[in-house]
């Protein structure tokens, strides 16, 4: 797959721009239409009550574009807006525009920056979460592909982690983080033997963007930066992987063999020591140059086992 | 209900559905007529890597066969097991992979029902009853994104006003009931009846596109999520 | 029409979009934080002394300083300039 891009132009950090300036950035110039944009006022209806502030597009910038001269329907999630989080809305006009990308039989590219299901709206937000996931399994039975790009804030967790795991291919960043608990919670419930929130390096040793990257978790790993994402994004869609059963047939196979190959680990470290990456400890320290260089021998791949 | 019972009603000439780990597998001939798959999540457990990958590794062995069997899956569990081995081995792509193993499934033509007889959380419950085609329950069931203390604390409100709210709308308090509003449950069985052959009533219902979001709407529980998604397709239609 | 900022801590977004009124800009505000009515109305005032007649804009207020709500309302003003938007 494909190689991060070095680039000498400025760079524009993913994980600092809004949701809006990634889809401006990341594809074709001029080409995106947005569907229910803000001026449609569509806010949530639930978080009045929690005396708390709207935003016109409840967090999310869906609508069709081109990327790389490929039609395709893109969303957005604004990490910034209550941590990215799936309320009713937000989580519907992804609904929908996964049910019109296979009306359409277009593909899809989600830009994932989510804490998981927004708390005021829990029931509705899980439930979107759900048909999200449906919608997905959907569009890919039919053949298209859905991208997922994960650098964000709020990083990819909950519902959000899983929906990344339903996606054809996804392309991560250094910040990005993946996961379906998040270490707060963990800490909450288990402790903090168990999981300790505050410790920055051990929580990007458990689910940030370079271990999910070494272990199959994510497919391309990129610069914070949003060309490289954008030229990830377009290699990606080059290719094309339907969902069938013999693709989960072969992703059970690769996750049978991750549990019994790394299932002991108690650090991400000792996964990559047990990969074979030479000098694991120097893994967090490396640029994506470098570091792609010293693992692309040893990763795991997901590549049509996803 | 426990399990036992449970499957004593749905199986009354008996099955061989066994529990290990809080973990259900086997199959049956529902109410004596209809052979299912069974597969689920008792004991109020939590669902990890380890539980995700075997019980994928089922609904993918009935998937390879080559009767179209209804899966059945009993739900009795807890959130996705929060640790740092699940973390770290990716529970994401397991819970994903066990969801996309269900869907695809009925895809291929088997129907899949969820049981909901106990509580369900989070992640766990994404990847077991909410990604069957149709989900039932019986009453007492305790679907849940969060409880409500964790809820307070996140939200900093004080319990009893949250309390106070949940009673004003079913969006974001735990319980069957609001579930049931929001579109997530198609139906509440009665457990003084014959519980297979609602099951099998259920069973015998072609399966339809996703429509948890238009009821929802009817039941009132999420007013507008229905509407959002029909109008985008509209919108991008005419794009 | 035009859009800037996010609804986060500090933070406001401001939608901008053309009326046919030529001789007023209406301003709404829509914000959680109580008591700083004064505030809005001067730094209100000093924005449409440049001229922004034809406008109405929508504000979500996250609790954003004065600061950061001119600097908001100027981004989208310019925005607003490309007669495109």
């Amino acid at each position: 797959m494909s190689q991060a891009a070095t680039t000498t132009q400025r760079r524009v950090s993913w994980f600092e721009a809004t949701a809006r300036q990634r889809l401006a950035a990341l594809l074709d110039p001029g080409s995106f239409t947005e569907f229910l944009g803000p001026a449609a006022r569509e806010i949530s209806p639930h978080l009045a009550l929690f005396g708390l502030p709207a935003q016109f597009d409840d967090g999310i910038v869906i609508g069709q574009a081109k990327l790389g001269g490929h039609e395709v329907f893109a969303a957005a999630q604004e990490g910034r807006f209550m941590g990215g989080a799936f309320g009713e809305v937000h989580g519907a006009k992804l609904v929908g525009l996964l049910r019109a990308a296979k009306a359409a039989s277009r593909d899809a590219v989600l830009l994932l920056d989510t804490g998981g299901v927004r708390l005021q709206e829990a029931n509705a937000g899980e439930l979107a979460i759900s048909e999200i996931i449906r919608a997905i399994v959907d569009l890919r039975a039919e053949g298209n592909s859905v991208i997922g790009l994960i650098g964000g804030r709020a990083g990819c967790f909950g519902g959000g982690g899983i929906i990344a795991g339903c996606c054809t291919r996804l392309i991560v960043s250094e910040p990005g983080r993946i996961s379906v608990s998040g270490p707060e919670v963990i800490e909450t419930n288990r402790g903090v033997e168990e999981f300790d929130s505050q410790d920055r390096a051990f929580v990007w040793r458990t689910m940030g963007g370079k271990h999910r990257y070494l272990t199959g978790g994510a497919d391309c790993f990129v610069d914070d930066d949003t060309t490289a994402f954008r030229a990830a994004a377009i290699e990606t869609l080059a290719g094309r992987t339907p969902l069938t059963v013999s693709v989960l047939e072969a992703e059970q196979a690769r996750l049978k063999a991750r549990l019994k190959r790394f299932g002991a680990a108690k650090d991400g470290s000792e996964v990559w020591q047990a990969l074979g990456v030479t000098n694991p400890a120097s893994v967090p320290g490396m640029d994506t140059e470098e570091f792609l260089n010293a693992t692309k021998a040893v990763r795991e791949s997901a590549d049509d086992a996803r | 209900m426990t399990h036992d019972k449970l499957l004593s009603k749905l199986f009354p000439a008996g099955h061989n559905v066994i529990v290990q780990d809080g973990l259900v597998f086997g199959g049956g001939t529902l109410g004596g007529s209809q052979p299912v798959h069974v597969i689920g999540v008792a004991e109020r457990s939590f669902l990890g890597v380890e539980g995700a990958i075997a019980l994928a590794e089922h609904v993918l062995s009935a998937v390879k066969g080559t009767a179209r069997h209804p899966i059945l899956v009993l739900v009795d569990s807890r959130s996705q097991r929060m640790s740092r081995h699940d973390e770290l081995m990716g529970l994401n792509e397991f819970l994903a992979h066990l969801a996309k193993c269900l869907l695809l499934a009925a895809a291929q033509g088997h129907r899949t029902v969820a049981l909901l007889y106990g509580g369900s959380a989070a992640g766990a419950f994404i990847a077991t009853a909410l990604a069957c085609d149709t989900l039932l329950a019986l009453p007492g069931a305790n679907p849940e994104v969060m409880d409500l203390p964790s809820i307070a604390r996140v939200t900093k409100l004080p319990l009893e006003k949250l309390q106070e709210m949940a009673a004003a709308t079913p969006v974001f308090a735990p319980g069957l009931e609001n579930f049931a509003q929001t579109g997530a449950v198609a139906q509440t069985l009665d457990p003084a009846g014959d519980l297979a052959a609602q099951v099998l009533e259920a069973l015998s219902l072609p399966p339809t596109l996703d429509e948890r979001d238009r009821l929802g709407a009817e039941r009132g529980g999420r007013p507008r999520a229905a509407e959002i998604a029909a109008r985008v397709c509209r919108e991008a239609k005419t794009a | 029409m035009a859009i800037v900022g996010v609804v986060a801590s500090g933070n406001l977004e401001a939608l901008f979009e053309r009326t046919d009124d030529e001789s007023a800009c209406r301003v709404e505000v829509s914000t959680a934080a109580h008591g700083f009515q004064p505030l809005w109305e001067a730094v209100l005032r000093d924005f449409v002394a440049r001229g922004t007649g034809g406008l109405r804009i929508s504000i979500n207020d996250g609790g954003a300083r004065p600061d950061m709500v001119a600097l908001r309302l100027a981004q989208g003003l310019r925005l607003m300039q490309d007669p495109e938007a």
